[in-house]
């Protein structure tokens, strides 16, 4: 048995039948760290002493019968920009650099009520703005697959840890696509659960109404159980959602005889690379063969998603960035004359060029004169958008699409070319906006050695479809082999 | 309708967004605004009108609760984090005379 090739779901079996003690899986993540992390790096933040201490304490509860969940002991790595109690808490950026948060997120406790055990926090596009992780104040981090590459993002550290082995899982975040494109170009199972799902209380807000929390793991298995773990109606979250069925693994069937699964043509056209266009068709073939009923038709709406995006993100960025003013946390300039040059310098310092992009965007679609010609517009866009997806949601169980038009940009590519790295998110930022559940799921490696993400997209709270859908999937595909595999190197 | 960002809508937007940037920063903005904004004016090619703007996905409305303590005192972690902080108090530079 290779320790680090396992599933969180297959350790944390091992882990219950005793046949691997907590210390050992965080002792061996915490080696794979030592050894990937000059090539990769991951992670911000690595917290060796507190992950021992909390696998001891793990240990002893399973051994007492108080914890048998099947997480408990399992390592664990959370994205940078959900706050774990006294652990710093960054977002990847200057302005957060020094940042202990005096309480953990919604979502951590409840990791860690399931005997999850945090590793350390991983590395980010700062505050969530970027594609590629490379807006990170701490420097980018590289795709476990090809070290030229880049391993998408937001939550680019969270996929290249997975990937890389150095966790079982991780948290990650996604306002625009943040969980599904990075998991697309690391090769691992990320979703985006429906708006509401997933508690955001202690999430580091971007985009309020775009941003969940959700799994990033190495199959969707994981992902489901993981899910059923984080989900929960929160009194913390206003706009936290109480739903009627938490029971998502009961979803793994391997069944999808009869389902109906939508492409949308308008996915399929200019702009998408040939690589990942054939990856994702033989995937869709793979599921027809399992008995889905599938076909093509016009979604409708897909280029109006990304400036929509762009406008409504940027706007509540601009809103939700404000905090940052160095009063209460964070980094405050060291020289200054009076309280608004000590606001102006200390957010000019703190903050990276993609983030003062969007925050100035964001405030001027929200100023006197331009709020009804831009905001206003996007918001009523979003409407038609979500409109589309209700009209295709009618007559399927899943849309199926690429996660991303491309496999791994090189390192450097997209910052020249902002405008460049915003068309990316043409297949995921539309999902959010109608705050639909999202999967990627690998489906293939192209020319170049890198993989590939199928992403399904499910209607609100249908992601019992998804993980339906994605499982069977799976079965059909066969094994996924990660790039560095657990294995010693002899 | 295009919308020109001259160097007086950046010293403006400056204002808003609470930001001082350098001589190089603001042409660096005007450029990347001009052309996001350009790119964004797309939307004007998409009949809205009778659309009510959607501000959230699902139809809630306020959500109010009773604002109880369940948290104790945490006031020294949270000045743990301030810049500077003074008799248990975050300091900022004299703001009345």
């Amino acid at each position: 048995m290779e320790l680090l090739e396992l599933t969180a779901l297959e350790l944390g079996k091992e882990i219950q039948k005793k046949n691997v003690s907590v210390r050992e899986a965080v002792e061996a993540s915490l080696a794979q760290i030592h050894k990937k992390e000059p090539d990769i790096h991951a992670f911000v933040t690595i917290e060796e002493e507190k992950a021992l201490r909390a696998a001891d304490r793990v240990q002893k509860q399973i051994e007492d019968g108080t914890l048998t969940g099947p997480l408990a002991g399992v390592p664990a790595a959370v994205k940078d920009n959900i706050c774990t109690e006294g652990m710093k808490t960054t977002c990847s950026s200057r302005i957060l650099s020094n940042f202990v948060p005096p309480y953990s997120a919604e979502a951590v406790k409840r990791l860690q009520a399931a005997g999850a055990v945090i590793l350390g926090k991983t590395n980010m596009d700062e505050f969530a703005m970027g594609s590629t992780t490379e807006t990170s104040w701490y420097g980018p981090t590289k795709n476990p697959w090809n070290v030229k590459h880049v391993p998408g993002g937001s939550s680019g550290g969270s996929c290249a840890a997975v990937a890389a082995e150095e966790t079982f899982f991780a948290l990650g975040s996604d306002t625009g696509g943040s969980i599904r494109q990075p998991s697309s170009f690391c090769g691992v199972t990320g979703i985006k659960p429906t708006y509401g799902t997933v508690s955001r209380y202690g999430l580091i807000a971007y985009g309020s109404s775009l941003d969940q929390i959700g799994p990033i793991a190495k199959d969707t298995a994981d992902c489901a159980a993981l899910l059923e773990v984080l989900a929960s109606y929160d009194k913390k979250d206003s706009t936290s959602v109480l739903r009627k069925d938490y029971d998502f693994t009961a979803a793994l069937t391997g069944e999808v005889k009869g389902m109906k699964i939508g492409i949308p043509s308008d996915y399929l056209g200019e702009g998408l690379d040939e690589g990942v266009k054939k990856a994702v068709l033989a995937g869709a073939e793979a599921l027809k063969a399992q008995g889905a009923e599938v076909e093509f038709f016009d979604l409708g709406m897909v280029e109006y998603a990304i400036p929509a995006y762009y406008v409504i993100a940027s706007a509540e960025a601009s809103s939700n960035l404000s905090r940052f003013d160095g009063v209460k946390y964070g980094y405050r300039t060291s020289d200054y004359e009076d309280l608004h040059e000590m606001y102006k310098k200390s957010r000019s310092e703190g903050f990276g060029t993609e983030v003062k992009r969007r925050i100035m965007l964001g405030s001027f679609v929200l100023s006197s004169g331009y709020y009804d010609a831009y905001y206003l517009k996007a918001l009523r866009t979003k409407a038609l958008i979500k409109k589309a997806f209700d009209r295709a949601f009618e007559t399927y169980d899943i849309i199926l699409g690429p996660a991303a038009p491309s496999i791994a940009p090189v390192l450097g590519e997209s910052l020249s070319d902002p405008m460049k790295m915003y068309l990316g998110d043409i297949y995921t930022v539309s999902v959010n906006l109608a705050g639909l559940p999202g999967i990627s799921v690998p489906c293939g490696i192209d020319e170049k050695g890198l993989p590939v993400g199928m992403q399904l997209i499910a209607d609100c709270f249908r992601e019992k479809k998804l993980f339906r859908a994605a499982y069977a999937y799976e079965k059909a595909r066969g094994p996924w082999k990660l790039p560095c595999g657990g294995k010693e190197e002899k | 309708m295009a919308v020109k960002i001259d160097d007086k809508m950046i010293e403006y937007v400056g204002i808003l967004a609470k930001l001082s940037l350098s001589p190089e920063e603001k042409e660096g903005a005007k450029e990347d605004m001009s052309r996001m904004l350009e790119y964004i004016d797309m939307l004007n090619g998409l009949d809205t009108s009778g659309v009510e703007p959607m501000s959230h996905v699902f139809d809630i409305r306020n959500v109010f609760r009773e604002d109880e303590v369940v948290n104790g005192d945490a006031s020294e972690e949270m000045l743990c984090n301030a810049p500077q902080q003074k008799e248990k108090q975050y300091q900022v530079p004299r703001t009345v005379e």
